[in-house]
């Protein structure tokens, strides 16, 4: 039957300020409970029927309805703040965390890690250090759920959803899909497991010589023909990709966006969406001819790009025969 | 003041006034249209019951092994249809509403007396189909369709349970339209809004949600089917449509439909508290006013069920803080139902055990829901059994508490006889208890990380679920228990009289069980809703 449990273990740097605010709701609960419980049995014992007295008339009192309602306002608005506070700070991921891509399909979890190995079901993470979750569906919605991180996120079909933690303890902790997604969605589980900085790096070069995740992604920009327009030099049909990430970019109709994975996901899927200023919409999409896994890469290489670094693929026109089906409008701008 | 000359089976009454099935199929009567409803939705609910018991028998051990995975998942997605679509949702208007509503506002009937009797044929066809649906194999979606799993995969019965709660939804827009036209123009002369039962406000403030919210979710099970039969991408990204979409059409209904169910259940607490502590309602306005700010601040926190969702970081922050504002005025009410009895003269019939139960599940249901409207603890427990938990606190605890009180307290009115007290008041400990039990567990069993939907869960979460089966059996005997003596009573029952609780109120100036036309002398009202003051004669101890 297994220990049972009544508290959930803690192993995430979110797994403290959640319980202390679910202890701060259950004392104020306890409290409200026992006074409105209070006053029933109080009331209803002290003034029960007794021969020959006769109820009150009481029309009710203002100041009372008033204290009453304005009262539980101050805790409703500090509950509002706790879990606020504990919210932004979710979705807001630090910069330098490492980044995992996740595709969720039914009924099954694939991990992907940015030094290359990937996993099924189960998640390798080192500890004490911040790492980004970047994560997508192949079918229907999915729910990436860590109790013992106190975090859970929707995984979506068609776009990215983020979440980030950073593990606290060493262990091996549940991994649950949250979000009813079929016959089999109480077995979409697995296992997360946190090693310390060491034990982790044994185990990610361990195992199969496998190739960085932003280096397959540069293979698949070369073969795709991506470089033939995204040239690092500034002549290219398509804009310089080389820190384009992160930053704000004006569109062609005047708008900005910020760009994010799931900018770079809309602009290799739907090219035509959200076409970057002074650019024509010339791009082919992609969609339906990469799998989610070389789409993960590709982000992951953009990514990778700094203006320094430069594009290492952009200098190679010439392999842009290998590419898809080449934009017949795209005369150069 | 009339009192029980004759035995009720020989005087004409809205029951023995015409017999034969005829008449009652074809009746306009808003009381015989009630107790059609009650048989209906009374069969619903015991289907409804039928699926948890199995759903709770196969969480009696981590392993799935009593059902098949598919099975298990329809069993919760037939669990949650029925019940919210054919028990939840117009158990308390359809049944007691439809009843109550013109006696106590001294009207002979409903406004649209055939549109009611069209209201209960809408239902029963969508029973129908629903119960075609169940018997033919279900559907394994959930009682909330989120697509794409709704249009792209699940079983291909979706398209006729979307229609089943699609025509169900008109059955309560119908019910709805009614109540508010025959209490805007159908009052008796001097029954002034102010004087309006608490009950009536309830209703009233209910209507209003049925009419403006059940066309959204028509509206989107009709796009379901667009997308499922012709593939019009709508809310499939594989298509070009947007999951989200889905899952904001269908809660700015659903989120809304709760008030429908708990709103009616609010106004029966208020007669029952009223009538056993001899008292007026504490804060008359407040409470009957806090009826009307829930139906409309109902309409703007659906997303709260979306924080996990992939909703935007901004639209999650306006919609945590809305919902710590509609937890204002369910506060004000428990707050002034507890206050009425002081000064009062309270007694503990069954009817008042039952709202002492509603005033306890009810209270722990709303707090809990300040858990959920806080977005950080939200992240954690939401899609576990903490919810759950709450909502069954709320919808259960709160609306079934609340419907058997109200059942209790107008069976001598709607029937003629007395109920067994004695019996009644084990019903409502026993129903207490084993909803605790059932419960509470599944709160604990939230926090600790157990998702919902699961048919087969980790070994360490065993001990809590084999609690929550114990006590679902415990609370499935709580119900049953009633359904045996309240029919006993039809037949054995002590004869009731008019007034058997001395309470307020037209509907007891009227005979027990009411002429077709309710009352023989058209009345006029001169009195204060609850002027417990006034009727200074305490009757006999029961």
């Amino acid at each position: 039957m297994g220990n049972t449990p009544y508290w959930p273990e803690s192993a995430s740097n979110w797994a403290q300020g959640v319980d202390a605010l679910y202890i701060f709701l259950v004392l104020v609960s306890v409290v409200m409970c026992v006074l409105i419980f209070g006053a029933v049995a109080f009331l209803s014992v002290k003034f029960r029927r007794k021969p020959g007295v006769q109820p009150t008339a009481i029309e009710g009192s203002h100041l009372l309805e008033i204290t009453w309602s304005v009262l539980p306002m101050f805790f409703f608005f500090a509950f509002f703040l706790g879990g606020a506070l504990i919210f932004f700070h979710e979705r807001t991921p630090p910069q330098d965390a490492s980044e995992i891509y996740v595709v969720a399909k039914q009924w099954m979890w694939k991990m992907e890690h940015p030094e290359g190995p990937r996993e099924i079901n189960t998640l390798h993470v080192p500890l004490g250090k911040d790492v980004k979750l970047i994560m997508t569906s192949m079918d229907v919605i999915h729910s990436f759920y860590v109790p013992a991180f106190r975090i859970k996120q929707d995984v979506l079909p068609g776009r990215y959803t983020i979440m980030w933690f950073r593990a606290t303890q060493p262990g091996t902790y549940h991994l649950f899909c949250a979000e009813y997604c079929g016959t089999q969605h109480s077995g979409m589980i697995g296992s997360i497991i946190v090693q310390p900085e060491a034990e982790y790096q044994t185990w990610l070069n361990g195992g199969s010589s496998s190739v960085p995740l932003a280096q397959t992604g540069e293979k698949a920009f070369a073969e795709l023909g991506c470089a033939s327009c995204h040239r690092s030099d500034t002549q290219g049909r398509g804009p310089l990709l080389a820190g384009i990430y992160g930053r704000p970019v004006a569109l062609e109709d005047g708008r900005s966006v910020m760009v994010d994975e799931n900018y770079l996901r809309e602009s290799i899927l739907d090219p035509g969406a959200k076409v970057v200023a002074g650019f024509r919409p010339v791009m082919p999409t992609f969609q339906g001819i990469i799998s989610e896994e070389q789409l993960a890469a590709l982000v992951a290489y953009v990514k990778s790009l700094t203006p320094s670094s430069g594009q290492a693929a952009g200098a190679a026109p010439a392999k842009a025969e290998k590419g898809p089906p080449q934009m017949k409008s795209g005369s150069s701008r | 003041m009339a009192t029980a000359v004759l035995p009720p089976q020989q005087r004409t009454n809205y029951l023995n006034a015409e017999h034969g099935v005829k008449s009652w199929l074809l009746t306009v009567d808003h009381k015989r249209i009630a107790i059609l409803y009650m048989l209906s939705i009374t069969f619903f609910f015991f289907i409804g019951g039928i699926y948890a018991l199995l759903i709770r028998l196969e969480l009696l051990t981590p392993a799935g092994d009593l059902v098949q995975a598919d099975t298990y998942n329809r069993l919760f997605t037939g669990h949650g249809i029925v019940m919210v679509f054919f028990f939840l949702i117009p158990v308390v208007p359809a049944i007691l509403g439809n009843f109550l509503v013109p006696l106590m506002i001294g009207a002979k009937d409903l406004a649209f007396p055939r549109i009611n009797l069209l209201s209960w044929y809408l239902y029963v066809i969508a029973g129908a189909l629903m119960l075609h649906v169940i018997i033919t194999g279900g559907v394994d979606t959930g009682w909330t369709f989120y697509t794409p799993y709704s249009t792209a995969f699940a079983s291909p019965k979706v398209i006729e349970a979307g229609l089943a709660a699609f025509i169900n939804g008109f059955s309560s827009i119908f019910t709805g339209l009614n109540f508010i036209v025959t209490i805007h123009r159908m009052r008796a002369p001097g029954m002034t809004w102010s004087r309006l039962p608490l009950f009536i406000w309830a209703h009233y403030a209910t209507s209003l949600v049925m009419v403006l919210g059940t066309p959204v979710i028509a509206i989107t099970l009709v796009l379901l089917v667009l997308e499922r039969v012709f593939h019009l991408g709508i809310f499939d990204p594989k298509l070009g449509g947007d999951p989200l979409l889905f899952q904001h059409l269908f809660w700015f209904y659903s989120h809304p439909a709760v008030y429908i169910m708990i709103l009616p259940s609010m106004g029966i607490i208020s007669e029952l508290i009223a009538c056993f502590s001899r008292k007026r309602i504490f804060g008359f306005n407040f409470v009957a006013l806090s009826s009307v700010a829930i139906a409309v601040l109902g309409f703007l926190v659906w997303a709260h069920h979306m924080f996990v969702a992939g909703m935007s970081v901004y639209a999650a922050l306006i919609f945590s803080f809305l919902t710590f504002f509609i937890g204002v005025p369910s506060a004000i009410k428990v707050f002034n139902w507890t206050a009425t009895m002081y000064k009062g003269s309270v007694t503990y019939e069954t009817p008042m055990l039952y709202a002492f139960g509603f005033l306890g599940l009810f209270t722990i249901g709303g707090l809990t829901g300040l858990f959920l409207a806080t977005l950080g603890v939200d992240i954690h427990v939401t899609d576990t059994y903490f919810v759950v938990a709450h909502f069954h606190y709320v919808m259960v605890g709160g609306v079934v508490m609340a419907y058997l009180g109200g059942l209790h307290f107008w069976w001598p009115k709607i029937t003629g006889r007395m109920y067994p007290e004695s019996m009644g008041k084990l019903a409502a400990l026993i129903g207490f208890v084993g909803f605790n039990l059932t419960f509470f567990p599944q709160f604990i069993l939230g926090y600790v990380g157990m998702p919902r939907r699961y048919y087969q869960y980790p070994p360490e979460f065993q001990v809590l679920n084999v609690l929550s089966t114990a006590g679902a059996t415990i609370l499935g005997i709580g119900y049953l228990f009633p359904l045996v003596y309240l029919l006993w009573s039809l037949r054995y029952g002590e004869v009731a009289g008019d007034n058997p609780w001395n309470a307020a109120g037209l509907e007891w100036k009227t005979s027990s069980p009411p002429p077709t036309f309710n009352f023989d002398v058209d009345p006029v009202v001169d009195f204060e809703a609850y002027n417990y003051d006034e009727l200074k004669e305490i009757p006999v101890e029961r």
